[in-house]
């Protein structure tokens, strides 16, 4: 390992994140570390102010249900073919969480301009959208190079306090293998910290192979890695596992009342069954 | 003629896209792509490259069958340098100026009902030449005079940069065309009149005099939706195709 990047535990992981971080996920199709909201659960976090990159899906749910999370801000937060977030639409209805509306290629300009180190980066398209007047953070201004009138919107740097997602591999270097999900380098470089939890660790140095280099995060960005096997089920994993949609489809029906999402929690979440087995 | 009953609205919905799709009188569709959970849309944009038309498809919901090594953020950088022809959008409410809302209802951020938000709409919608409305369910709820929220404008000043907007907005009902400013009545789907359609439509619009029904399906096209469709959407659509075709799926 070099001295970018811990070798750590999903628990140890877990409460190194701070509550009130800017904590930023990706969705159910791009390597969200599941393992480690669970663990955030379980450490019973607070405040927790989640950034979907560009959208939100499972682990953002389970972290509102458990009442880890202060505010959202994402382009949507859904559940696929599972439907809407059950959690998520009951804190919006009862005013318990802050939502922060944005559209997908927003976020991801905003994580640009943090990556080049600029104040903001702008953005076509968006005006009309009643997003605008809901983010005095935005600005749309008059396009300095342009003579004819051409508003645009400016979009201010975000730098997220903590990233976090689960990769197939990590290696000796401390290196992560991402594959095409490249959006994901950008949050690396974008988010001041980098967590991620992996299948399985290899030995060598993806850098020097001009195949796998493409794909890898470097061990630069890459604060902490923690051994978390399946750590992104129910979630698909690139090629390694398939979406589980029973398990996802058992938990809309489950968290539908806050009563069903705890019972899901206590089975899922907190395996206390298991553990008091296990003793 | 009532329309033939052994076609699925389905498969009605995915030839009467599939005809959009190829409309002469719009800008030229080299480059479609389709959201996720978009199994009729995805159906009429196969039916088109089925039937010989060379078009490139991204099918965002695929981890395989699309362009994109850039990740999440390359089909918005796509839409942007004006490679992205057609896109289909939603709403949870749809109004009568093509504005969509994907946010809810009730007070900001929809307190009344939250539908899950307003995904890449505000950009896209603006920055592809033509954007194709589809929602199946076609009631007063759906189809407002004015949305709540608007996630995507469907008109905007003339100062502000857009491509294009809606062309038309295809329910479970009927075909709108939309000429930048105001829906018209196209045609009526088989079983529904200009009253009925008039009554589950909460937007003015105008009519014609006399509504053409939304044509069946050719014999081709439904053969192809049968066979070479259906095999292209059974990986990522398995519970459709076999709601649609699962008798097909059997033999």
């Amino acid at each position: 390992m070099t001295p970018d990047t811990t070798r750590t535990t999903l628990d140890a992981m877990a409460a190194s994140v701070p509550d009130g971080a800017l904590l930023a996920l990706p969705p159910d199709n791009s390597l969200p570390s599941v393992a480690l909201a669970k663990a955030l659960i379980r450490r019973g976090a607070r405040g927790l102010r989640l950034l979907g990159v560009p959208v939100s899906g499972f682990a953002t749910d389970i972290l509102i249900g458990a009442g880890c999370v202060a505010e959202v801000e994402t382009s949507a937060v859904s559940l696929g073919e599972a439907g809407f977030a059950p959690r998520f639409s009951a804190a919006v209805r009862a005013g318990a969480i802050t939502v922060r509306d944005a559209t997908c290629p927003a976020i991801h300009t905003m994580l640009q301009a943090a990556e080049k180190g600029v104040p903001f980066m702008p953005l076509r398209g968006v005006i009309g959208s009643d997003i605008l007047a809901h983010r005095p953070d935005w600005r749309v201004v008059q396009n300095p190079l342009s003579e004819a009138p051409d508003p645009i919107l400016l979009l201010p740097a975000l730098r997220p306090d903590v990233a976090a997602i689960h990769a197939p591999v990590a290696d000796e270097a401390g290196n992560v293998w991402v594959g095409r999900r490249r959006e994901l380098a950008t949050l690396a470089h974008a988010s001041r910290r980098l967590l991620v939890t992996v299948e399985r660790f290899v030995p060598g140095n993806m850098l020097e192979d001009e195949r796998l280099a493409p794909g890898a995060i470097a061990a630069t960005y890459v604060d902490a890695v923690a051994l978390a096997e399946r750590g992104a089920h129910p979630v698909a994993l690139l090629d390694e596992y398939p979406f589980d949609a029973a398990h996802v489809a058992a938990y809309a029906r489950a968290a539908r009342t806050e009563e069903g999402f705890h019972a899901w929690a206590e089975r899922h979440v907190h395996d206390r069954a298991a553990r008091a087995a296990a003793e | 003629m009532s329309g033939n009953t052994d076609v699925r609205p389905e498969e009605r919905l995915a030839a009467t896209l599939a005809r959009l799709i190829l409309d002469t009188a719009a800008p030229p569709a080299r480059h479609i792509a389709v959201g996720a959970a978009s199994p009729i849309p995805a159906a009429a944009c196969w039916l088109v490259a089925k039937t010989g038309h060379p078009v490139r498809l991204s099918l965002l919901h695929k981890r395989s069958g699309n362009p994109f090594t850039e990740g999440s953020r390359e089909l918005f950088d796509l839409t942007g340098q004006g490679r992205i022809d057609l896109f289909f959008l939603g709403g949870g409410q749809i109004d009568g100026a093509a504005n969509i809302n994907l946010v809810g209802t009730g007070e900001w951020p929809g307190t009344g009902v939250r539908f899950p938000g307003s995904f890449g709409s505000a950009f896209m919608y603006l920055m592809t030449p033509r954007t194709i409305l589809f929602r199946e369910e076609h009631s007063p709820r759906v189809l407002v005079d004015r949305v709540e929220h608007v996630s995507a404008a469907g008109v905007t000043p003339p100062e502000v940069f857009r491509r294009g907007t809606a062309q038309a907005l295809v329910t479970g009902r009927c075909v709108f065309r939309f000429d930048g400013a105001r829906f018209a009545l196209e045609s009526a789907h088989p079983g529904e009149t200009a009253a009925t359609i008039r009554a589950e439509t909460g937007f003015d619009y105008d009519a014609p005099g006399t509504v053409p029904v939304t044509p069946d399906p050719t014999e081709r096209e439904l053969s192809l939706l049968r066979g070479p469709v259906r095999d292209e959407m059974a990986e990522t659509y398995p519970e459709f195709c076999a709601r649609v075709w699962g008798h097909a799926a059997a033999a």
